[in-house]
């Protein structure tokens, strides 16, 4: 099987637009083709990451809508849709499309647009992905934080302004990308007299309600050198999916489908958790930023606050984390997330990411769908 | 008055028992027979109040989720609590609501689902 190339991506500013989801969507994807010297007549697929355009603003058939008006007819096109993890859906469904032979040249977009709903109407958007024993009870996604934040404080006697920690090293991050939704630092006095949102989370644990998108094109690398000499590589990916209702898993603090998708990507690509420079990982609240990082083994069960603790996941750290500012600064525009995680591993690896530039040769990106219900991990490698 | 429906939770061929019940078990078997959860007690696993609720839900809202010891085998629940007076190892026994959240207040389809069922309430 030949290698997958990522030889192009772009994102649209995030944050509150004034621009629709179809015309979000022609942005990123039109930036995307030409930044990488792609004409739209050679893509032989056309993906669309996105969650819930249909319930925030009327518009289904975007796939189509897209690739009609970037003129990329007659380009296969299908949405995917993973919740929160759509992006990430995204990019295996697009990396399939290559390393089947079935694309020659394939562009992912994802986006949403949210903010012209209100956050009590953009919460139950999100929470109607929950099972009908868990939404009568009026849980929303936030809830579930809370609900495994709790837990993990108790279990792992970490202290609560580690938690804020978080918040602290990703807004710091988000100042130096100018498509964060927030490119201001708070302190950690702020983050924790900020108001509860759902006990012990306050507001600056969790990320905003965000308009946006991202693209990246595929293709073989064979094709990749045809275009470029800067490309990386999707050197191990791996999906996984836990249970849709959240109380039935033996270990709120473990997140199963990052523990199944990462081992199968760190096998695919034959490394481990030490061969990664550069992360981004699914920090829609900052407990998962946390949960995360141990389960795709970073570091050992209950021990990743100890890491924000030491600095270990700053941008100057042994294993930089969110470097692009996370979801958390950067934004969440649902089916875009996913996509952007891989915008940023990707400037990093090819050297472009200015003053959030690490030294990076290996970089990964998960993203989580639900609470952990769906997630997609991906390893890059800079070619 | 009207009465009060069970707590129903599905016991598969393994043993093993899910709240809400499944087509499938743990291990891929049907279910076999159910147990009423409102006939026991449960200790709470962790909790949250929620401040940020969404249309047609109580503010603030009291979630937890509890374990329940049936026989011997764990089947955990997540639900409103009565109170926020709660803590974690906290023993909370069901207590029967006939409507948990206002149906079509928010974007689920009311006829598609219940809207009643159990809140736990704190008894030690």
């Amino acid at each position: 099987m030949e290698r997958v190339a990522i030889i192009g991506a772009a994102m649209t500013q995030f944050g509150q637009r004034d621009a629709w989801v179809r015309e979000l969507l022609a942005e990123a994807g039109a930036a995307c083709l030409e930044n990488s010297g792609v004409k739209a007549e050679a893509l032989d697929h056309l993906y669309v990451s996105n969650m819930a355009s249909g319930e925030f603003e009327g518009q289904t058939g975007i796939p189509n809508a897209l690739a009609h008006d970037l003129a990329a007819l007659p380009a296969y096109t299908a949405r995917i849709d993973q919740t929160s993890s759509s992006g990430g859906a995204g990019v295996y469904a697009a990396w399939q499309s290559i390393a089947s032979g079935a694309s020659e040249m394939t562009m992912l977009v994802g986006g949403e647009k949210m903010t012209h709903r209100s956050t009590a109407e953009a919460t139950d958007v999100i929470a109607s992905l929950t099972h009908p024993v868990e939404y009568k009870q009026g849980v929303t996604l936030p809830s579930f934080a809370g609900l495994t934040a709790r837990l993990y404080l108790d279990t792992y006697d970490a202290p609560r302004e580690s938690l804020g920690k978080v918040a602290v090293k990703n807004h710091k991050n988000g100042v130096d990308n100018p498509h964060a939704q927030f490119q201001k630092e708070v302190d950690l006095e702020t983050v924790m007299e900020s108001p509860v949102v759902a006990d012990p989370l306050r507001l600056y644990d969790f990320c905003p309600i965000t308009d946006g998108s991202a693209a990246l094109l595929l293709c073989p690398e064979s094709v990749a050198k045809e275009y470029t000499d800067s490309y990386v590589t999707i050197e191990g990916i791996g999906g996984a999916t836990d249970t849709h209702v959240v109380h039935e898993r033996a270990d709120p603090t473990t997140m199963g489908g990052v523990v199944d998708s990462s081992e199968i990507a760190y096998e695919m690509a034959d490394m481990d958790p030490d061969d990664i420079d550069v992360a981004e990982l699914h920090d829609m609240f900052t407990i998962l930023e946390f949960l995360q990082s141990e389960d795709l083994g970073f570091f050992e069960k209950g021990k990743g606050w100890k890491a924000i603790e030491d600095g270990v996941t700053d941008r100057d750290g042994e294993l930089p984390i969110n470097t692009s500012g996370g979801l958390k600064s950067k934004g969440h525009p649902l089916g875009a997330s996913g996509v952007a995680q891989v915008y940023e591993i990707y400037q990093q690896l090819t050297g472009n990411a200015g003053p959030r530039q690490v030294d990076a040769n290996v970089g990964l990106a998960c993203n989580v769908g639900g609470f952990g219900n769906c997630v997609t991990t991906t390893i890059m490698e800079a070619n | 008055m009207s009465e009060q429906p069970p707590f129903e939770a599905a016991v598969y061929a393994d043993g093993s028992i899910t709240y809400p019940a499944h087509p499938r078990g743990p291990d891929g078997s049907e279910p076999v027979s159910t147990v009423d959860l409102s006939e026991y007690t449960a200790t709470v696993i962790t909790w949250t109040t929620s401040y940020a609720t969404p249309p047609g839900v109580r503010e603030p809202n009291h979630i937890a989720i509890v374990e329940f010891d049936v026989d011997g085998e764990p089947v955990r629940a997540l639900g409103q609590v009565t109170t926020g007076n709660v803590e974690i190892g906290q023993t909370v026994q069901p207590v029967y609501a006939e409507e948990l959240r206002e149906p079509g207040a928010g974007i689920r389809e009311p006829a598609s689902q219940s809207w009643d069922g159990y809140r736990f309430e704190p008894i030690e």
